[in-house]
């Protein structure tokens, strides 16, 4: 049954990108949900992150030390300290004095950070692709063959595993946690959790702080799938993350996670049916049949504008 | 606050900026052969980083007994109320626009080559930027892929000359038409989206239009787009050294010598002539009902449609017309460069002629006029800076939208204040 096993394989490769995608979109879904703004800087969040984790396994590899578990252990904390850095100084540069301002402004300066980072990744590593070998190479086979059946690597295993613990572990952080009770008492209603004595600021900022954390696993997870790096690969990943989160209603955790697998299981069959060169038009024009159609996402309730 | 805490802050501070800036600046990643390496950055830019984590340090420790110092310190002089209420008055702007209209005629005979050149181009995003101003800054629907009808108008004009060999005035029209029916079609369902998905889906729109002008190879040509696009002519009159067959130049027309300097400024002069059409055409919009409807959208969508206007036509018609200019410029551009590829009309194109209307003040066409000028200008004076000028872009629209959100040169309406 080739045609199985290659749809098989296909779902697989999918839902290997999706997961990644439902990270970064976390990112964008807390902060809407809270500040009801679009951070579109955030997929420049994950490309730093990318940079800082390429910086950490190219750095331990030069001081000789070639453990796995400790070179992929090092890749996660420095890539998260930096976004959080990040994520952290763009909020209190770039947003914070923009709070309660006209809806569009905070985007248009979002757009002003994104181009920033952009070109300070650009100008201080410089615009070439970087590459790293492959770390953890070998694959699992289902079926009869490589050619005929459904392959899955140690990489896109690590991925699931680490996708599945990072979102299991938010979901508790969220529903169980003091400070997960307050996050969702500032998506409720932000000015009656300041009035009820919540920290409204340091909130937001943990929101920016976890967002950048998740992009920063996700980054991980990518770079060494993958293996390349440049200056450019923010804005794509960006605009992906963000057509996940709103696929699956913006706002809403489990609506991202769902967004991203769904978003990363078309793009796989649209790259499929229409070719790869495609894929791109594929995840753009599902962003624009959602927003048309359903525009509150397959999880997201509708917003009623108040006057 | 206390001693301790305020040392704890400024001593978070510091480390957030080593960790923000050390990673990406104080290490790179180079290509060593065929490995990767990582190297330290000069020491210069080390100690940059550790001064900017110490200035920051010595700050924060400080903040709260500099600000009452601040307080003591007298005001700096600002400018005039009266001053800047007569720069914003729409009557002044008028004036200071028919000025440089005046300038800008007379300027190109008695500059050089590359000075006109530049003028052209200059021209082409005031142009783009009174456009995208209708849109964003009269009826305040943020379009992020405005570039898409931009790559629109050009590659019609690219397109119909190359198969059909139509000239640069047939085309423009048809060009500006094309690029209004993209604007109405992909206009029409999207506009009922709240503000901030609609700026996300016209995105998505000159994402998508640029992808397909790239990938369908057997019409636009792909990556390598289209090339040897004619350049606009006077009546019939080429600016070529030699005619086509069946045509006539200019210097033979006139029985002068060929100067190549005849063709530039003449590009200047299409330039300038379409920015003055733009300007009136938008000029008379603004004080027509539709005009008006633009601004009190802009200002209250929900009191608009209690007063029984159609919040779906005004967007629509504010997008289509948007797009049109779009198109106009697009084919003069075509026509400027010769050759059109799809990356001359990327997310960055329109990233920068929103920053141009930002910048200028939403709505105020003399500050738009004015941004595109020093938008432009700017990196190309300074040169050995051009590496540095996305970069400063970005920081200028957060700079910008965090300091004077109306922009550097808003335009006041004709208005009445109540005082209590």
């Amino acid at each position: 049954m080739p045609d199985l096993y290659h749809y098989l394989q296909q779902l697989v490769n999918g839902l290997t990108v999706g997961s990644t995608y439902a990270l970064i979109a976390i990112g964008y879904t807390m902060v809407y949900g809270i500040i009801g703004m679009i951070n579109f800087d955030h997929g420049e969040v994950y490309m730093i992150g990318s940079y800082a984790a390429f910086i950490a396994i190219v750095g331990l590899g030069m001081m000789g030390l070639d453990s796995l578990p400790l070179i992929i252990v090092a890749a996660f904390t420095a890539s998260i300290i930096v976004t959080s850095a990040y994520g952290y100084s763009i909020e209190r540069i770039a947003y914070r004095p923009l709070r309660g301002s006209n809806r569009l402004i905070p985007l248009i300066s979002a757009i002003g950070m994104s181009i920033f980072l952009q070109n300070e990744v650009l100008l201080a590593q410089d615009s070439k692709d970087k590459a790293i070998p492959n770390l953890i190479p070998g694959n699992f086979v289902f079926g009869e063959s490589t050619m005929n059946g459904v392959v899955i690597s140690y990489m896109q295993v690590l991925v699931f595993v680490v996708t599945f613990v990072v979102m299991l572990g938010l979901t508790m952080f969220i529903s169980r946690s003091r400070l997960g009770r307050a996050c969702r008492a500032c998506a409720e209603d932000i000015k009656m959790a300041n009035l009820l004595g919540i920290n409204t600021n340091n909130i937001i900022a943990l929101t920016f702080v976890i967002g950048a954390t998740l992009a920063a696993i996700a980054a991980v997870l990518l770079g060494l799938q993958y293996g390349v790096i440049n200056p450019n690969i923010g804005f794509l990943a960006g605009i992906k993350a963000f057509t996940a989160a709103v696929l699956g209603g913006i706002g809403s955790i489990p609506g991202a996670m769902l967004g991203g697998l769904v978003l990363g299981i078309a793009e796989a069959f649209g790259a499929d049916i229409f070719g790869d060169q495609y894929k791109d038009v594929v995840a753009f024009s599902l962003l624009v049949l959602v927003l048309l159609f359903r525009p509150t996402g397959i999880l997201g309730r509708p917003e009623v504008e108040k006057v | 606050m206390s001693n301790s805490a305020s040392l704890k802050t400024a001593f978070f501070s510091a480390l957030l900026v080593l960790a923000v800036a050390y990673p990406v600046l104080g290490l790179k990643l180079t290509t060593v052969g065929i490995k990767l390496e990582v190297q330290g950055a000069s020491p210069a830019v080390l100690w940059t980083i550790c001064g900017a984590a110490v200035l920051m340090f010595v700050w924060q420790l400080l903040r709260s007994r500099l600000s009452s110092l601040w307080a003591t310190v007298p005001e700096l002089p600002k400018m005039p109320g009266t001053a800047s209420d007569f720069l914003t008055r729409p009557s002044t702007q008028r004036w200071i626009i028919l000025a440089l209209v005046m300038i800008g005629l007379v300027w190109p005979f008695m500059v050089s080559r590359g000075s006109v050149d530049i003028a052209t181009l200059i021209l082409i995003y005031i142009m783009l930027g009174l456009g995208l101003n209708i849109v964003v800054g009269l009826a305040g629907l943020l379009d992020l892929g405005y570039v898409g009808f931009y790559a629109v108008g050009a590659y019609t004009y690219a397109l119909l000359s190359h198969y059909y060999g139509l000239g640069f005035w047939v085309c423009l029209p048809l060009a500006g038409l094309m690029a209004a029916f993209f604007g109405f079609i992909l206009g029409f369902p999207v506009l009922r989206l709240r503000g901030d998905y609609l700026a996300i889906v016209t995105l998505g729109f000159g994402e998508i239009i640029r992808l397909l002008l790239r990938n369908m190879t057997w019409l636009t040509g792909g990556p390598n787009g289209v090339s040897n696009i004619d350049k606009p002519t006077l009546f019939g009159l080429s600016f070529e050294r030699k005619a086509a067959e069946g045509m006539q130049t200019f210097h033979e027309y006139f029985d002068i010598a060929y100067n190549s300097i005849n063709k530039v400024i003449f590009l200047y002069l299409v330039a300038l002539l379409l920015v003055l059409i733009t300007l009136f055409v938008i000029n008379r919009l603004l004080r027509m009902p539709i005009g008006r409807a633009w601004e009190a959208l802009r200002e209250d969508e929900i009191a608009c449609r209690a007063l029984g206007m159609n919040p779906t036509v005004i967007k629509l018609s504010a997008f289509t017309l948007g797009a049109t200019f779009a198109g106009f410029a697009g084919s003069f551009f075509a026509a400027r460069q010769g050759l059109v590829t799809p990356e001359s009309f990327t997310f960055i194109e329109s990233a920068i002629i929103l920053a141009i209307v930002v910048l200028g003040g939403m709505g105020s066409q003399l500050g738009i006029i004015l941004a595109a000028v020093v938008m432009i200008l700017l990196p190309e004076l300074m040169r050995e800076f051009s590496d540095y000028r996305m970069l400063m872009f970005g920081a200028l629209m957060v700079f910008m939208m965090i300091w004077r959100p109306q922009g550097l040169l808003p335009m006041q309406r004709p208005h009445l204040e109540l005082k209590p």
